[in-house]
C-alpha cells in the first residue's frame, strides 16, 4: 500500500521532479565556476581540483590584462545600452503610438537581427568595416553592439507602451497639460519599466557578447569575454572564475535590490 | 473634451495657434523623426553589410591586389562541396539540441507557470541568473564536469553507458569531453534560457479555470495538457524553438571549447576563414548560405506551426 501511495505520489509530481533536474542543469556550472575560484591548479588550465587557495580573490588583477578587458567591456556594455536605449525607444514609441506608411517593412526590420545568427551579423560588418578600410577597435566595438542591443530595447519598450492606458494621457491633458508636460510627467514614467527592461538586456547582452564582437574587435582591443577566448587556448588563470563569480553576485544583488525597491514603493501608494 | 476623446487614441493633441493643416502635416511626420537615428542605424550597419557581404561573395582577389566583383559563383558551389558536411552537422546539432531544450525546458516553465506559487519570482531569478556569468566561463565549467576523470564519466562507464552511446557514435567508449555529446550538451545549456522565457510567458498566461474545466469534463491530466494547454502554449513553442535552434545553428563556441575537429560546425569554418585564412569571399559566400537556408527552415516552420504572430 505504501509503496503504492509512494509511487502515485510520485507520478503526480512528475514534472516538478523534472523541473528540479532541468534547474540543477542550469545551476551546476555556475556553481563549479565558483568553487574552482577558490582552487589552486597544478598546470596552466583551471579544470581540476588541487588545492584550496584564496590567491585569485586576493590578487585578481595579477593575470595579464584581463582587469584591462574588463573596464573594457564596461565600457561599451554602458555606452551600447545609452546608444541602443534612446535609438531603440524612440522606435518603439513611433510604432507602438502611430499608424504610418510603411509600418510593416520598419517592423521587420526590428525584428530581422533577432533571427539571424550572430556569425552571420558579425561576418558581414566586419566584411563592411573591412572593405570600407575603417579601423578595427572600441568604435567598430561599440556599433555593432548597438546595432544588435536596438531590437531587444524596441521589443521590451514597444509592449510596455502599447500596454499603456491611453486615456492617462488624455485626462493630462483635460487637465491643461502641455503635450511636454504630458509626455514628462504621465507618458515617460508608465513607460519606464519598460525602457528599463530594454536597457539592462542591452548591458547584459553587450557585456557579455562575444561571437560578434570577435568579428569586429581587430588584433589590440580585447573585451573581457576575448580574454577568456584567448587564455581558453593558452592557461586559464583562476581569476577568470573570480570576475565571473563577482559578475553573477553583483547581478543578482541588483534583482534583489529591484525586488524589494518595487516591493517598498507598492507599500507605501 | 469630446474634441480630444476623438482624437486617435494616445496622439498627442497640438496647441491651437498653429494652422490647422500644417498641425496636421506636422503631427504625420513625428513618427518619421522618431525612427529616422535608429532605422538609419540598422541600414547601415546591419542591412547594407548585408548587401554587401552578398557582393563580396562574388568577388574574387587577395588582401593584397584588392578584390573585385566578377560574379565568380564558383565560390558558392566549391564551399559548398567542400563543407556540405559541416551544414548537415550545425543544423542536426542545433536540431538536436532544440528537441532537448523542448524536453527540458517545458516541464521547468510549466512548474513556474502553474505549481510555483510564490517561490515563482525565486525560481525566475534562478532561470535567468546563470546568464550573468559570461557564457564563454560557464562553457568552460563543462570542460570541468565532463571531464575523463570527473563524476559523471565515471558515473556513465559504470553503468556502461559510455558503450553504448559510443556504438551509436554518440561519445568515445571512455570520453564525453571531444564528442558529439559535449557540443549538443553544450549547445542545450547554453540556449536552454531562450527556450524557457518564451514557454513561460505563454504558459503564464493560461486561465488556470480552464486545466479545472477540462478536469469537471473527466479529462485525465494528461488529456488536459494535450487538449488544453499544450495548444495554447504553442506560439511560445515556436518563438522558443526559433529562438533556440537559429542561434545554435550558428554557434561555434561549443564545438571549439567541448568538441574534437570531428565535431567542428559551420560556424567554426566561417570563422577560421574569416579570422585566420582571411578568405573573405568564401567566408561570406558560407555565411550567407548559412543564412539563406535558416531562412528557409525557419519559414517552412512557422508555416507548418501555423503562428505567424511571433512579436
Amino acid at each position: 500500500m505504501i509503496v503504492l501511495n509512494w509511487l502515485h505520489w510520485i507520478r503526480r509530481h512528475l514534472v516538478v521532479f523534472a523541473a528540479i533536474a532541468a534547474l540543477f542543469y542550469m545551476t551546476i556550472p555556475n556553481v563549479i565556476v565558483l568553487i574552482f575560484s577558490f582552487n589552486q591548479p597544478k598546470g596552466r588550465f583551471n579544470y581540476s581540483w588541487n588545492h584550496f587557495s584564496l590567491d585569485a580573490w586576493t590578487h585578481p588583477c595579477d593575470v595579464g590584462d584581463m582587469c584591462t578587458s574588463v573596464s573594457l567591456s564596461l565600457q561599451i556594455a554602458v555606452l551600447a545600452t545609452i546608444g541602443a536605449t534612446i535609438l531603440g525607444t524612440m522606435v518603439a514609441f513611433a510604432l507602438a503610438r502611430y499608424r504610418f506608411r510603411g509600418r510593416a517593412p520598419v517592423t521587420g526590420l526590428i525584428w530581422l537581427p533577432m533571427a539571424m545568427p550572430e556569425i552571420v551579423m558579425g561576418a558581414s560588418l566586419g566584411t563592411l568595416f573591412l572593405n570600407m578600410r575603417i579601423q578595427f577597435g572600441f568604435w567598430t566595438i561599440l556599433i555593432a553592439h548597438i546595432m544588435f542591443c536596438l531590437s531587444f530595447v524596441v521589443t521590451a519598450v514597444k509592449a510596455r507602451v502599447m500596454s499603456m492606458d491611453p486615456r492617462l494621457e488624455q485626462a493630462a491633458q483635460d487637465l491643461y497639460a502641455t503635450p511636454t508636460q504630458t509626455f514628462l510627467r504621465v507618458t515617460l514614467p508608465i513607460a519606464a519599466p519598460g525602457i528599463a527592461a530594454g536597457a539592462l538586456l542591452s548591458f547584459a547582452i553587450s557585456i557579455d557578447d562575444f561571437i560578434i564582437t570577435q568579428f569586429n574587435a581587430g588584433p589590440s582591443t580585447v573585451t573581457f569575454p576575448m580574454f577568456v577566448w584567448g587564455a581558453a587556448q593558452k592557461g586559464l588563470p583562476v581569476q577568470v572564475n573570480v570576475i565571473g563569480t563577482l559578475m553573477f553576485l553583483v547581478a543578482v544583488l541588483c534583482v534583489v535590490a529591484g525586488q524589494l525597491l518595487g516591493r517598498t514603493r507598492k507599500a507605501r501608494s | 473634451m469630446a474634441a480630444i476623446s476623438t482624437a486617435p487614441a494616445g496622439a498627442p493633441t497640438e496647441t491651437p495657434p498653429v494652422p490647422p493643416g500644417r498641425a496636421a502635416r506636422r503631427r504625420k511626420l513625428v513618427p518619421y523623426w522618431l525612427l529616422l537615428p535608429g532605422i538609419l542605424w540598422l541600414l547601415v550597419f546591419f542591412v547594407a553589410p548585408m548587401v554587401y557581404q552578398a557582393s563580396t561573395s562574388v568577388q574574387t582577389g587577395s588582401l593584397e591586389t584588392g578584390y573585385q566583383v566578377t560574379w565568380h559563383l564558383a565560390t558558392y558551389w566549391d564551399a559548398f562541396k567542400e563543407y556540405d558536411l559541416f551544414y548537415l552537422r550545425s543544423l542536426i546539432y542545433a536540431g538536436i539540441a532544440t528537441v532537448l531544450c523542448l524536453a527540458i525546458g517545458y516541464p521547468l516553465a510549466y512548474t513556474i507557470a502553474f505549481k510555483a506559487g510564490r517561490w515563482r519570482n525565486v525560481l525566475l531569478v534562478m532561470v535567468i541568473a546563470p546568464f550573468f556569468t559570461s557564457f564563454l566561463i560557464r562553457t568552460l565549467a563543462w570542460k570541468t564536469i565532463l571531464a575523463d576523470d570527473g563524476i559523471v564519466v565515471s558515473v556513465l562507464d559504470k553503468l556502461h553507458i559510455l558503450n553504448a552511446t559510443a556504438a551509436i557514435g554518440l561519445t568515445s567508449s571512455d570520453r564525453v569531453l571531444a564528442t558529439p555529446l559535449a557540443v549538443v550538451c553544450g549547445l542545450t545549456y547554453n540556449f536552454l534560457p531562450f527556450m524557457i522565457l518564451p514557454l513561460y510567458t505563454s504558459l503564464e498566461r493560461i486561465d488556470p479555470r480552464l486545466h479545472e474545466a477540462a478536469g469537471d469534463l473527466y479529462a485525465r491530466p494528461f488529456t488536459t495538457f494535450r487538449k488544453v494547454t499544450f495548444p495554447i502554449s504553442l506560439p511560445g513553442v515556436v518563438a522558443g524553438t526559433l529562438l533556440t535552434f537559429i542561434p545554435a545553428s550558428g554557434d561555434y563556441i561549443n564545438a571549439e571549447l567541448l568538441g574534437s575537429p570531428s565535431e567542428q560546425m559551420i560556424g567554426n569554418v566561417i570563422q577560421s576563414k574569416f579570422l585566420t585564412v582571411l578568405d573573405y569571399p568564401t567566408a561570406a559566400a558560407l555565411s550567407f548560405m548559412l543564412m539563406a537556408v535558416i531562412l528557409v527552415i525557419v519559414s517552412v516552420y512557422i508555416r507548418k506551426a501555423g503562428t505567424e504572430e511571433l512579436v
